[in-house]
């Protein structure tokens, strides 16, 4: 009885500038007590402190949990302060464990000082130097622009669904009116999704700016409900460059990393947590080429291409096909219409599978998969000639089990200097 | 080939007894069940014409699995496993010990009775898939502890 009532009040809430009329408005009115009661009562039934390395949060009013995470095995930290906590001046903390099964550190909620001191403590205990260290000074990377921004979300293919769709209205409107006026006017659910979506996007992704500190890469965003992300150093699982085909003509592409650890919780929902975080959302190739020096210094370029019988097995994949690769760093390239690169350092390689199919064993040909931790994000050397695919195997082997050796033996790695 | 093919393991003789009889009951139910409809609907004469083509698809089937079964092998390197299978799609994994998360042995009541269980490699990645059907108990009790001693060796951070 309780939990969809809660469902409507979060959607009440979360979409704020939607729920219009006075339905929405009564729904609000209804559901925003109950909201607050359960955070007040969540807020009053979590303790928590750092014990050692490891970070204890014990919570729940009716079914207690008492939940350990050790520090040095954290993937990310996250501030998420929704619109209601920005205005009371609150903030979340959610850490990001590696656990396939997503269980997550959540803080909520601490006052936005005490929250930026707790990161700092826990980041400084992650990294395995004293807790009171000060947090190093942090440098701006890059931020994204809104007129970008904006343009690349239209160019998207959200934007090409709405376009279409308006097309559809206008042309049934002038053929048909009668009919056109009752579809529209019953589709209502299915423009308020639309609007929904650009309006997610546009949130998460807004004033988008990556910084550096030694600490890791600080992620901040958001337009009305912000988040900000610290990625420790070396917990970059894999890193993937998109390039949308209606986004070609302006050189554009997005940037986005995988870490490890599934990210689903409560306020998040489906779409947010099936998408990678963007560090780019939208740039230019020069600032994509640049944040991936800074991502993994030894990035390759993809240079060798698919033998070309394999445009048999992949006819539209083809001319995106290839891949190539450095002692510390393999990358592919893929896609359909977008071309999709993706880079994964040697180092976080967990398995590696060679798998050939019957048209594939026809073509003499083969596709190495190289599994990380991350969620998504795996390069694939699709439809590589045989003999390739054996060597790729057998080197790709022996060099991410030397990253490894050499990652676990130099400890932390040094942080490189700063641009001029 | 990554390995010399001397190296490699294959799962129990047994296991292609199991896979057998799964199949022959299979058909079995099928060549019984099916062959009572027909035979009640059509009159027995396509009864026992349903029944045979269901036997005669088991065999079939049969020769398909037994290939499969053939197919499977794995082989213990020094620094990771290697398991190959398949037929029609052929598929190599290479698993280093550094990277297991855990390994479990699974074995099911069938798979039991026939003295049989099942190894399965996890890493942190979902995509790895490193299983290994039919070992023969003792071999499936070696396997795991070899793995989790040689993986809490070599344990690598993620």
């Amino acid at each position: 009885m309780l939990v969809p009532l809660l469902f409507v009040a979060f959607y009440a809430i979360s979409s704020g500038n939607l729920g219009r009329g006075v339905g929405g408005t009564i729904v609000r009115l209804v559901a925003l007590p109950i909201v607050l009661l359960f955070a007040v009562i969540s807020w009053w039934v979590t303790r928590w402190r750092i014990e050692g390395d490891a970070l204890r949060i014990e919570t729940g009013l009716i079914r207690r949990s008492s939940l350990r995470f050790p520090l040095t095995q954290i993937q990310a930290i996250d501030t998420v302060r929704p619109a209601l906590a920005r205005v009371l001046g609150l903030a979340e903390l959610r850490l990001r464990m590696g656990g396939a099964t997503g269980s997550q550190g959540r803080l909520a909620y601490l006052s936005l000082p005490h929250a930026d001191t707790l990161r700092g403590q826990l980041l400084a205990l992650a990294h395995g130097i004293p807790i009171d260290t000060a947090p190093p000074p942090e440098q701006v990377l890059l931020s994204v622009r809104t007129d970008r921004l904006l343009a690349s979300i239209a160019l998207s293919r959200l934007g090409v669904v709405t376009v279409v769709l308006l097309a559809g209205a206008v042309v049934s409107l002038v053929v048909a009116p009668r009919v056109a006026v009752g579809v529209i006017g019953g589709s209502g659910t299915a423009i308020l999704g639309l609007v929904t979506a650009f309006w997610r996007r546009l949130n998460s992704d807004y004033g988008l700016t990556v910084a550096e500190a030694g600490d890791g890469l600080r992620l901040r965003s958001g337009l009305i409900d912000t988040a900000a992300e610290t990625i420790p150093r070396g917990r970059v699982q894999a890193v993937r460059m998109i390039e949308p085909l209606l986004w070609r003509p302006f050189g554009w592409c997005r940037v986005e990393v995988d870490v490890a650890g599934r990210q689903k919780s409560r306020g998040e929902n489906r779409s947010e947590s099936r998408e990678l975080r963007a560090v780019l959302p939208v740039g230019s190739h020069a600032e994509a080429a640049w944040l991936l020096g800074r991502l993994l210094p030894d990035a390759p370029s993809a240079t060798t291409p698919a033998p070309p019988r394999a445009r048999y097995k992949a006819p539209l994949r083809y001319h995106f096909l290839a891949w190539g690769w450095t002692d510390t760093c393999a990358v592919a390239t893929s896609g359909r219409l977008a071309r999709v690169t993706s880079w994964v350092p040697l180092g976080k390689i967990q398995s590696l599978r060679r798998v050939q199919g019957p048209l594939q064993r026809r073509l003499r040909l083969a596709t190495i998969h190289l599994d990380t931790a991350g969620r998504r994000v795996g390069a694939s050397l699709l439809d590589r000639d045989v003999d390739e695919a054996d060597r790729a195997l057998g080197e790709l082997t022996e060099l991410s089990r030397a990253a490894r050796k050499t990652r676990q033996a130099g400890g932390t790695p040094v942080i490189p200097p700063a641009p001029a | 080939m990554v390995a010399s093919d001397t190296a490699w393991k294959h799962p129990s003789p047994r296991l292609r007894s199991l896979r057998r009889a799964q199949v022959a009951v299979l058909a079995l139910i099928v060549a019984v069940v099916g062959g009572l409809l027909a035979g009640f609907a059509f009159g027995p004469g396509p009864g026992a014409g349903v029944a045979v083509a269901a036997v005669l698809a088991g065999a079939l089937a049969d020769r398909f699995v037994q290939r499969r079964v053939r197919a499977w092998a794995y082989c213990e390197r020094a620094e990771d496993l290697l398991v190959r299978r398949g037929v029609l799609i052929t598929r190599l994994s290479v698993v280093p010990y550094g990277r297991m998360q855990f390994v479990d042995v699974v074995a099911g009541p069938i798979a039991r009775s026939f003295g049989l269980a099942t190894v399965r490699m996890h890493t942190a990645a979902a995509a790895s898939d490193a299983r290994i059907p039919g070992l023969e108990q003792a071999e499936a009790d070696r396997l795991r502890d070899q793995l989790s001693a040689l993986g809490e060796a070599k344990a690598a951070g993620l």
